[in-house]
């Protein structure tokens, strides 16, 4: 009896031992890198996961590429199977690709399992950053970080009476926030060369970049208001007739104009860090960015605070309002051998509560619960026009050929409205045939 | 002292090792000796030349793993070959090559040529003169970034000193004129001092009693210079004018910092258009032809120019 309890106990113990010790394996701490552009959002991502830490005894590092190499950088490690990543926070247009090449792991099992819902987010995001094919509940990503492009402009100097004066007697309306692009672009004539406080200034500074999206950002952002469309809604990938639209080539014309009247000189190559410092050093009145720059300029001792505000994209000539979606969403990359440790980062960084701080900390949340809080709207003078932008996003294509769609619209925008290069029909009509090139290469037809 | 090495060599070897030696004929031995350097050539030049000509026959995509890679014949080929764009590219590389050539050569001689003259501070200056090639390629296309601002930068501010134009009413790198121009003016500020270099190991390479000789013929300045100098520096200048060729044929990161290939794409050399073939459409299998025809041709160019400069060494 005695012999046999001895071996019931030792048995229960031995039992015991492995048990910890598996659930010890299971719940290893690990390493894990987290892959994302370099700017300011970045670091507010790192004090925020100290949190996840301190709770998961997981370590995590960071790697940060700026804005220019980034999607170089991280699509060569998705394609190459690199075990750098385990959590990415992509660009939305990544999502086609990562998915049919199954550089992501699929997230609708996790997020069954978690209880996190989709529903939760804000719509425009969901479909944004997390879902592929468009329009079906098929998820690789938790929406991270909503952002879009919208304008922020000097309040301070729209407030001086002798500018209201001038500008009433010109335009016969006053110096206000413009409702439509017409007004945008006057406004941005009115300020161009002009002499405030000593210093030349010009108008607006808008997206012209070359190399990766820049100018497609900014000119897309004022195509989908004039009537631009990316298809036929009915007729998939039928893109004559829509790219390539008499709306759509006024507003590319409009572009290029808004470009000619009231830039400032020299900039033929300007994304988001250069139209960040043409306005955080005072050169213009308006500036076309990413509402990711709108914490930074609010606490900016030069011209943040009051002597900035901010609105959404403005409407076109025929009363359409949208803006170009910008934000990313988080993935568990599928080469990485941590993926369990890295849904667990997903699963903490899904409570309301961290998105709450998220958002406290300059991160601008998906989650429905913080932006549609009564306090959110006037918990920082951007917030509303995040609202009023999220609420009328539209994305470029998010194809598995984007790239190649990307390059074709930077290199037929930056011919004509930079380099001056043929016309707006032109420049459309190549775009339709480069498109349809690609789609044709890609099966679609 | 050598015999006494060797002699010790000799006794470290291991006996076992020593009698498996002593089986090797000189050739097998030399052989031992450059197998790894051949397998090296062999890992990281041949075997990616080969796979990139066997790709280039292909429509294989990095990004698309699971996609089917099919045999497209000589497809890429004809799709390059008849693409204006590419054209247009090759044009704006070629305009590049050649101006910044001819800059570099006439202004490194010049300088060369005066460097070689004995005066106070000679060394000073050459050191002076040899700073731009010191730096990397994309600090100094940054930096000229700066200098080309047509509100900041020094360069407009010089221009319109000189010329009396205001200095923000022209961009060097925003403007379809000027950008080739704006990056030529770059390589040749950078990359002179090269050249230079490269002339002046030529000019000090002639022996002072060649112009001895001359002075007693009564030979005219003008005429040793053409008759002695120039053809005594022309393998050295020949071989700077190969170098940089090559070197500019490949251009791309001062031209990608300086301008990113615009404005349009007026500097899209065809380094930077293939990258974005590679890297940005990934249509891997298309870039690989593109990568084998520019291969060929700086290859084909290099050839007849290194038979060329032999001839002249020759003279």
């Amino acid at each position: 009896m005695t012999h046999c309890y001895f071996k019931s106990v030792l048995g229960a113990g031995v039992a015991t031992a492995l048990l910890t010790l598996g659930a010890t394996t299971s719940a290893q701490a690990e390493d894990l890198t987290l892959c994302w552009a370099s700017w300011d959002p970045a670091n507010a991502l790192v004090a925020l996961s100290k949190d996840f830490e301190a709770k998961s005894g997981h370590k995590m590092s960071f790697e940060f590429v700026p804005w220019p190499n980034f999607a170089d950088r991280m699509l060569n490690e998705l394609n190459s199977g690199g075990k750098l990543c385990d959590l990415m926070i992509g660009d939305s247009q990544w999502i086609g690709g990562a998915a049919e090449n199954g550089q992501y792991v699929k997230l609708n099992d996790f997020f069954d399992k978690e209880g996190i819902k989709m529903s939760d987010f804000i719509p425009a995001t969901v479909t944004g950053y997390a879902e592929w094919p468009k329009g079906t509940p098929n998820y690789w990503a938790l929406p991270a970080f909503g952002d879009v492009v919208g304008w922020s402009y000097r309040k301070d100097w729209f407030s001086r009476p002798e500018l209201q004066t001038e500008f009433k007697t010109k335009y016969g309306r006053d110096l206000t926030v413009p409702r439509t692009l017409a007004e945008l672009k006057d406004i941005a004539g009115f300020f161009q060369d002009r002499e405030i406080d000593g210093n030349k200034v010009y108008g607006a500074a808008i997206y012209t970049e070359r190399g990766s999206e820049g100018i497609t950002m900014g000119a897309m952002d004022v195509l989908y208001s004039y009537g631009f469309e990316y298809q036929n809604p009915a007729k998939p990938y039928e893109l004559e007739g829509y790219v390539n639209s008499d709306k759509s080539v006024k507003g590319l014309e409009f572009y290029k104009e808004l470009y000619n009247c009231c830039a400032p000189p020299g900039s033929s190559d300007a994304y988001m860090s250069e139209n960040i410092d043409a306005y955080k050093s005072g050169q213009v009145a308006l500036q076309m960015n990413f509402a990711f720059t709108w914490p930074g300029i609010n606490a900016d001792p030069k011209v943040g605070g009051d002597k900035s505000g901010y609105f959404a994209n403005p409407a076109g000539p025929g009363g359409a309002q949208f803006a170009q979606l910008g934000g990313q969403g988080i993935s568990v990359v599928a080469a990485s051998d941590k993926q369990d440790a890295a849904l667990e980062y997903i699963k903490w960084f899904a409570q309301p509560d961290i998105q709450a701080k998220w958002w406290q900390l300059g991160g601008y949340s998906a989650l429905r619960a913080v932006v549609e809080d009564p306090g959110f709207a006037k918990s920082q003078p951007y917030a509303q026009t995040f609202l009023d932008s999220m609420a009328i996003v539209k994305d470029f294509w998010a194809e598995p050929s984007y790239a190649s769609l990307l390059q074709a619209s930077q290199k037929r925008f930056h011919n004509y409205v930079v380099a001056g290069q043929g016309t707006a029909k032109e420049a459309l009509d190549g775009l339709v045939a480069d498109w349809t090139e690609i789609f044709d290469d890609e099966g679609k037809y | 002292m050598l015999d006494s090495s060797i002699e010790r060599a000799a006794r470290a070897t291991p006996p076992v090792v020593a009698k498996r030696i002593q089986g090797l004929s000189d050739r097998a031995i030399a052989w031992l000796f450059v197998a790894p350097s051949i397998f090296l050539l062999l890992a990281v030049n041949i075997f990616p030349l080969i796979w990139t000509i066997r790709l280039s026959f292909t429509n294989f995509r990095v990004n698309r793993p699971n996609a089917e890679v099919g045999f497209v014949g000589l497809k890429n080929y004809i799709n390059i070959l008849t693409d204006a764009d590419i054209w247009q590219t090759m044009q704006a590389t070629a305009h590049f090559l050649i101006w910044t050539i001819v800059l570099q050569v006439l202004i490194g001689f010049t300088l060369a040529y005066l460097i070689n003259k004995k005066f106070r501070g000679n060394d000073m200056w050459t050191t002076i003169i040899v700073l731009p090639m010191m730096l990397s390629p994309a600090v100094v296309g940054n930096f000229w970034t700066f200098l080309y601002q047509p509100q900041i930068g020094l360069f407009n501010y010089a221009v319109g000193f000189l010329t009396g134009t205001d200095p923000s009413a022209f961009s060097m790198i925003g403007d379809v004129s000027l950008a080739p121009w704006a990056i030529v003016i770059v390589d040749t500020w950078m990359w002179t001092p090269f050249v230079m270099l490269i002339c002046l190991a030529g000019l000090r390479s002639i022996p002072g009693s060649i112009y001895e000789a001359a002075e007693c013929d009564r030979a005219s300045k003008w005429r040793q210079f053409w008759t002695i100098t120039i053809p005594m520096v022309l393998p050295f200048l020949m071989l700077a004018i190969l170098f940089r060729g090559i070197e500019n044929f490949k251009m791309f990161d001062l031209v990608v910092q300086l301008t990113g290939g615009g404005p349009g794409s007026t500097t899209e050399l065809t380094s930077i258009n293939l990258k974005r073939e590679a890297f940005e459409k990934w249509r891997t299998g298309y870039a690989s032809a593109y990568a084998v025809i520019l291969f060929v041709t700086v290859f084909g160019l290099a050839s007849i120019y290194v038979k060329a400069l032999n001839k002249v060494k020759q003279r």
